[in-house]
């Protein structure tokens, strides 16, 4: 019987506005909620914000106070980033992030789409077992791969000088060297992600343009690449990421300290001023703009990236 | 395209083929021959490499029980804590109307480098209680400021007695502390993943529960969880392999100091500092026997996937 009413009542109810005491009462139930998640996301963002106040305030402040006394005593500068920018090479240092990441991104996003339209409206014997041979190489090791190459790169070294941009043609001393390894460190997860998106398009579309007699090239770049922006989007941001982001690579492929990214220039500034934090936060900072930017105005295909990714892990 | 050549597809597939054989494939299998050779890769040593490792002769030096271990810990207390946690935040941020928000501030250190949430969290963690928001709060709390990244008392030596003696404590803090930023970085990763899992869950499914008289608890355990379960896999396959080939935190953060060394900084080190390469080849070889089986996995369900779709 008490059950019968629930049910009748349930659907009168709810089109009517809730009354106050039903209003109050969900309040109430939902305060714990509010509190967890309130505290929890002021925890997650505390150390972010604890660096960003820190790199805008004077040397003699950070060393002898916390980074909280500067809320309510203001006294704040960009001195710290003018020297770490001039004096410490970061600002040489997020060119060479520059250089480094962009060229990689286009050569991986590329590549990359040409294997995965293959992979997806070609025939060709063998298909289904490459492909899976591809995605299988996401989860090698990159320390598996990197002696090797760097003996490979010292050994096939190519010493003539590149203008502009510095560096050798070819090696251990060249950005040739590191675009060519990140892109091929991306491939895997950039065929994946690409191959299925090309294979969801509607086959359709393909048909008709082939009877009309397009060519494959044709088809690429005027049905295939324009139709896959959202899919390329997300790739390109994941790709300029981990580039931008990566120290390990850089570090062991990437032997000439004046060519190096922010990544390692910051880390051999931990080594050397472990403990000075007007210049490692402004360092820290200024490597994390252009992420952080990224991050916000396009969250959505970073958002996309990750779940069509994820979804082989 | 009907009346296709048959090398075309093969054409297309070239510069793939050719970057993933000259920097993945052919070094993987280098890196194998290269882990049974000396360290120059000159002379054939046959298993030496391996007992090195399993015999751990010079702790002091390269302690790769220690490595081992640490990996043993960072894989299954990074990934159980940043699922568990994600998924809290998943759950808490769908039940409230500013649910963007609050995942963009838990996701947005997915986007920052390791090297510098290394240096924000060697600044949260600072020993000097006037700078170090961590020990801050911990003297706030009337304790003693704590070396959050020197702390050794470590479990290595009562499980393996190899090493200096020292005084024994039961949890290595440390590491704790390392993997704690690890958590910070990636529990975005799970909320955003799972998160997308508890939106595919139909409402009608949680009403017909709710009307048979289940408890939220209930509902929770019983059908959340094994609906997204499958998802939490995915989530847990993935952080994984990050907790096996980690190394840039704790090459920034510690540099390995204090047995924080894991297999991938161990590696670095012997092909850099102590210009081992067998051993170093050595290490990799076990990062990839380690991966295997989720390689396959991984594999299985992708093929389940395709048949499927």
């Amino acid at each position: 019987m008490a059950q019968r009413t629930v049910v009748e009542e349930a659907p009168a109810a709810r089109p009517r506005a809730a009354g106050l005491t039903d209003s109050l009462r969900r309040l109430a139930s939902r305060t714990p909620i509010h509190i967890a998640l309130i505290v929890l996301i002021i925890l997650w963002s505390v150390p972010t914000f604890a660096l960003l106040v820190s790199s805008f305030r004077e040397p003699g402040d950070i060393a002898t106070s916390g980074w909280w006394n500067a809320l309510t005593d203001w006294n704040f500068t960009t001195a710290n980033y003018e020297k770490v920018l001039d004096q410490n090479g970061m600002g040489r240092a997020f060119f060479n992030s520059i250089l480094i990441t962009v060229p990689a991104t286009a050569l991986v996003i590329l590549i990359a789409a040409f294997a995965a339209y293959a992979f997806a409206w070609m025939e060709f014997p063998g298909r289904n077992w490459l492909f899976l041979f591809f995605v299988a190489l996401l989860v090698v090791p990159l320390q598996m791969t990197l002696i090797p190459v760097l003996k490979l790169y010292a050994s096939t070294t190519i010493h003539t000088d590149v203008p502009f941009i510095g560096g050798n043609l070819w090696g251990t001393k060249s950005y040739t060297g590191i675009w060519l390894a990140h892109a091929a460190y991306g491939l895997p997860f950039a065929i994946y992600l690409l191959r299925n998106f090309f294979g969801s398009l509607p086959r359709d579309l393909f048909e008709s343009a082939y009877l009309d007699g397009a060519s494959d090239l044709r088809v690429f770049f005027r049905i295939v690449l324009p139709l896959s922006m959202p899919a390329i989007a997300a790739l390109a941001i994941f790709q300029f990421l981990w580039t931008w982001n990566d120290l390990l690579v850089a570090l062991v492929l990437l032997q000439d300290t004046n060519l190096g990214p922010m990544t390692l220039k910051i880390s051999s500034l931990v080594t050397s001023f472990g403990t000075q934090y007007q210049l490692l936060t402004a360092a820290a900072f200024i490597s994390m703009a252009l992420p952080l930017f990224i991050f916000f105005a396009l969250q959505r295909y970073f958002v996309q990236g990750i779940l069509a990714g994820s979804v082989k892990g | 395209m009907i009346g296709r050549k048959w090398w075309v597809p093969w054409l297309w597939l070239m510069p793939a083929m050719a970057l993933l054989s000259i920097y993945l494939i052919y070094p993987t299998l280098d890196t194998i021959r290269r882990s049974f050779f000396d360290e120059r890769s000159r002379d054939w040593v046959g298993l030496d490499n391996y007992r090195t490792i399993i015999e751990n002769p010079n702790p002091l030096i390269n302690d790769t029980h220690s490595a081992l271990l640490n990996n043993l810990i960072w894989i299954p207390v990074f990934t159980g804590v940043t699922v568990a946690l994600g998924f809290i935040f998943a759950l808490l941020a769908s039940r409230v109307r500013y649910e963007a928000i609050a995942k963009s501030a838990i996701f947005m250190p997915m986007a920052i480098s390791f090297v510098a949430a290394s240096v924000i969290w060697r600044f949260m963690y600072e020993i000097n209680p006037d700078i170090g928001t961590v020990n801050a709060v911990v003297t706030e709390l009337g304790e003693k400021p704590v070396a959050w990244l020197q702390n050794t008392e470590s479990p290595q030596y009562w499980l393996l007695e190899t090493g200096p003696k020292q005084d024994i404590g039961p949890i290595q803090t440390n590491n704790l502390a390392l993997i704690l930023v690890g958590v910070w970085m990636w529990v975005g990763f799970a909320m955003v993943v799972l998160s997308a899992g508890l939106k595919g869950i139909s409402t009608e499914i949680l009403e017909a529960a709710r009307v048979d008289g289940a408890n939220e608890w209930q509902i929770l355990w019983r059908i959340i969880l094994p609906i997204v379960s499958p998802t939490i896999m995915v989530v847990a396959t993935t952080l994984v392999i990050l907790a096996l080939k980690l190394f840039d935190l704790v090459f920034v953060m510690t540099g390995g100091r204090f047995d924080t060394d894991v297999v991938a900084t161990l590696f670095y080190k012997q092909l850099f500092v102590q210009q081992n390469d067998g051993l170093g080849a050595a290490l990799a070889v076990v990062l990839l026997v380690a991966v295997v089986p989720i390689m396959v996995i991984s594999i299985r369900r992708f093929q389940f996937q395709e048949e499927t779709r």
